[in-house]
């Protein structure tokens, strides 16, 4: 379970903090375009402390910053928003783009700084990179779930789909529970890691789950009465297994997985 | 604090993308000044210019422009008595403009809207931006983080499925506004010397399920895909409420083009909106569609077209029917709004009839 990539869940489960900040570690801080230093962790600080709008969209994006507000057309009603549950930042240089992309594009680099923050709305899916990602511990620490793995899984990035799988679960949990998932700044520099010709050689097992996983989440209903995050990955796990345990063995053992690690957590985090 | 681009000694566009095959719509009131600083961007295209109030002004266009105008005696001659869908008084009066248009794409821009600056000092053709937007696909089935995946230098990210990156077509393309926000007028109040000074360098999909507020000021659409949804209301002389005219029409959109699957994008192109509106005058405008938005949003948010609604103009009339059904209980107001938005609809298919084989 916490094997490669999946290390970092160990850290997540044994943490007795609010907030988590997690970075890949040939990520360092970016520069805006003013030439100023991102602090990343202060940003992602600031996106978990205030709401998040997920119910309806904001055109100039993050309504609580400085400098902006909600537009005219924004309902009042809506405009206390949700607890934030998570952060997704972004990375300049090196995106997160997949290997056959990257092979495509060698050469290829992020040079756009978009200087907005922004909720992701309620129901939309999303690919959450774990590269650059901050999240709500006491929120929704256990929906984080290092579950799904791939066969061949290696040591770059472009060779697993675990933050993928849990970015998925993550957002279609928030989204029941009533939680507001942020996605864009801050940024950072991300390196040069591996070789994404090197890792077409390995047949992408990723593409394959990504495409039966989209159909599921999208259809998926969790029951009303999982109200809290445990119930929630529970119910999940349950729904993977029966629906798309049959497609892939990889799913059977990602809700497996999915259903100790909150015997794990709640064993972990159990007070007394 | 940021300035309006100085457009002198720009040349004209030598290369005008769609040119035509492009309508630019202007309502007006006052003056056309301001296309004056337009003029590199926008010269090569066909304006047409829906006047409003008092019919006998004459509005002067600036030399080079090529333009049809239209003001309340032309919409009556030419609509007859289904003129009673155009807003009088009110700058709603533009969609008139949408429905007389032979063009595929129309642009429309708000006559105090000058060019803006990107960071780099550099002005903004807001014009050839709306285009790359509307001739690129969307993608609101699957959110990508680095937004707009077929912009050079981007692409989609890993993890997004393979099976989702062609997209869907772009059926309208919403711009923003350095300078004066576009804000409500209760916002105006508490914040009267808010500008927006932030460039967001991002062009995104608008995920479909997800409703937002369209503005009018700076938008672009492909006729010929939404064209008939984009009616502006009842709004103005006579009417209870105003400044609910692209916000209706945005929900409308909205709905019909996820029902259609496809894409509105809003981001980029940014233009500088130089005037703030009155908002003691905004405020009685809007305070009733303050209250009734609260109906009005979870109305759209669970409207299900149904199946057999395969053209917009069917998805349409059907919208009206459950605005009359679901929202006359809020106000008669809603009653006559639907009415308007079938006579919209017949008004449109009388001017624009399908082509015979």
């Amino acid at each position: 379970m916490f094997s490669g990539y999946s290390c970092r869940y160990f850290g997540y489960l044994v943490s007795k903090k609010k907030y988590i900040v997690s970075i890949d570690d040939d990520c360092v801080p970016a520069k805006d375009p003013k030439g100023v230093l991102v602090d990343a962790v202060s940003q992602h600080v600031t996106n978990l402390e205030n709401p998040a709008t997920p119910l309806f969209f904001n055109t100039l994006y993050d309504p609580y910053c400085e400098g902006a507000d909600f537009v005219r057309g924004y309902p009042f009603s809506l405009r206390s928003g949700v607890p934030c549950a998570a952060s997704c930042g972004l990375w300049l240089n090196l995106a997160d783009l997949d290997a056959p992309t990257q092979a495509l594009k060698t050469e290829q680099r992020n040079t756009s700084y978009v200087d907005a923050v922004m909720t992701v709305p309620l129901k939309a899916m999303l690919p959450i990179s774990g590269i650059n990602i901050a999240f709500n511990r006491e929120l929704v620490g256990p929906a984080l779930v290092p579950a799904l793995r791939i066969a061949g899984e290696g040591k770059v990035r472009w060779e697993t789909l675990e933050d993928v799988w849990c970015g998925m679960c993550l957002k279609h949990i928030s989204d029941h529970l009533g939680y507001g998932v942020k996605t864009g700044l801050p940024y950072v520099w991300r390196n040069e890691r591996g070789d994404a010709v090197e890792s077409l050689r390995k047949k992408w097992e990723g593409m394959k789950l990504m495409e039966k996983s989209v159909p599921f989440f999208e259809a998926l209903k969790l029951p009303e009465s999982a109200v809290s995050v445990e119930d929630c990955v529970v119910e999940l796990a349950k729904a993977v297994k029966e629906q798309l345990g049959s497609d892939d063995p990889a799913f059977t053992q990602a809700a497996d997985a999915m259903v100790k690690w909150v015997q794990l957590w709640n064993s972990v985090n159990s007070s007394g | 604090m940021v300035d309006p681009a100085n457009t002198v000694g720009i040349p004209v566009n030598p290369t005008p993308l769609l040119k035509d095959e492009l309508d630019i719509v202007i309502p007006t009131i006052r003056n056309l000044d301001f296309l004056e600083m337009w003029r590199p961007f926008l010269q090569p295209y066909h304006l047409i210019i829906v006047q409003d109030g008092d019919p006998t002004k004459k509005i002067h266009v600036p030399e080079g422009y090529d333009y049809e105008l239209y003001n309340r005696n032309d919409i009556n001659r030419i609509l007859g008595p289904k003129a009673s869908c155009i807003s009088f008084k009110d700058s709603a009066c533009r969609c008139f403009g949408y429905m007389v248009s032979k063009k595929k794409y129309i642009f429309t821009i708000d006559d105090d809207c000058f060019v803006a600056k990107d960071p780099a000092g550099k002005a903004v053709n807001a014009l050839e931006q709306h285009i790359k937007n509307l001739l690129c696909p969307s993608t609101p089935l699957f959110f990508n983080t680095l937004y707009d995946p077929y912009r050079e230098g981007a692409d989609f990210v890993r993890g997004y499925p393979f099976s989702l990156r062609e997209g869907v077509s772009t059926a309208v393309s919403h711009g923003l506004w350095l300078n004066i926000p576009d804000y409500d007028a209760p916002t105006q109040l508490v914040k009267p010397k808010e500008r927006n000074t932030r460039y967001v360098d991002a062009v995104m999909t608008i995920p479909k399920g997800t409703l937002f507020p369209m503005c009018g000021m700076n938008l672009a659409f492909d006729r010929d895909l939404i064209g008939p949804a984009m009616y502006f209301g009842l709004m103005g002389d006579g009417q209870p409420i105003g400044r609910y005219d692209d916000m209706w029409a945005g929900w409308c959109i909205k709905v019909i083009c996820d029902h259609l699957g496809l894409g509105v994008k809003t981001g980029l192109p940014y233009i500088y909106h130089s005037k703030a509106s009155n908002p003691f005058v905004n405020l009685k405008k809007e305070y009733k569609g303050i209250f009734w938005q609260e109906d009005i949003i979870p109305f759209f948010q669970n409207v299900k077209l149904s199946k057999e609604a395969t053209t917009v103009q069917q998805c349409y009339i059907e919208l009206s029917k459950m605005v009359k059904e679901k929202l006359s209980s809020l106000d008669p107001y809603f009653d006559k709004l639907a009415d308007a938005m079938v006579t919209w609809i017949e008004a449109w298919d009388e001017l624009n009839p399908p082509a015979t084989a």
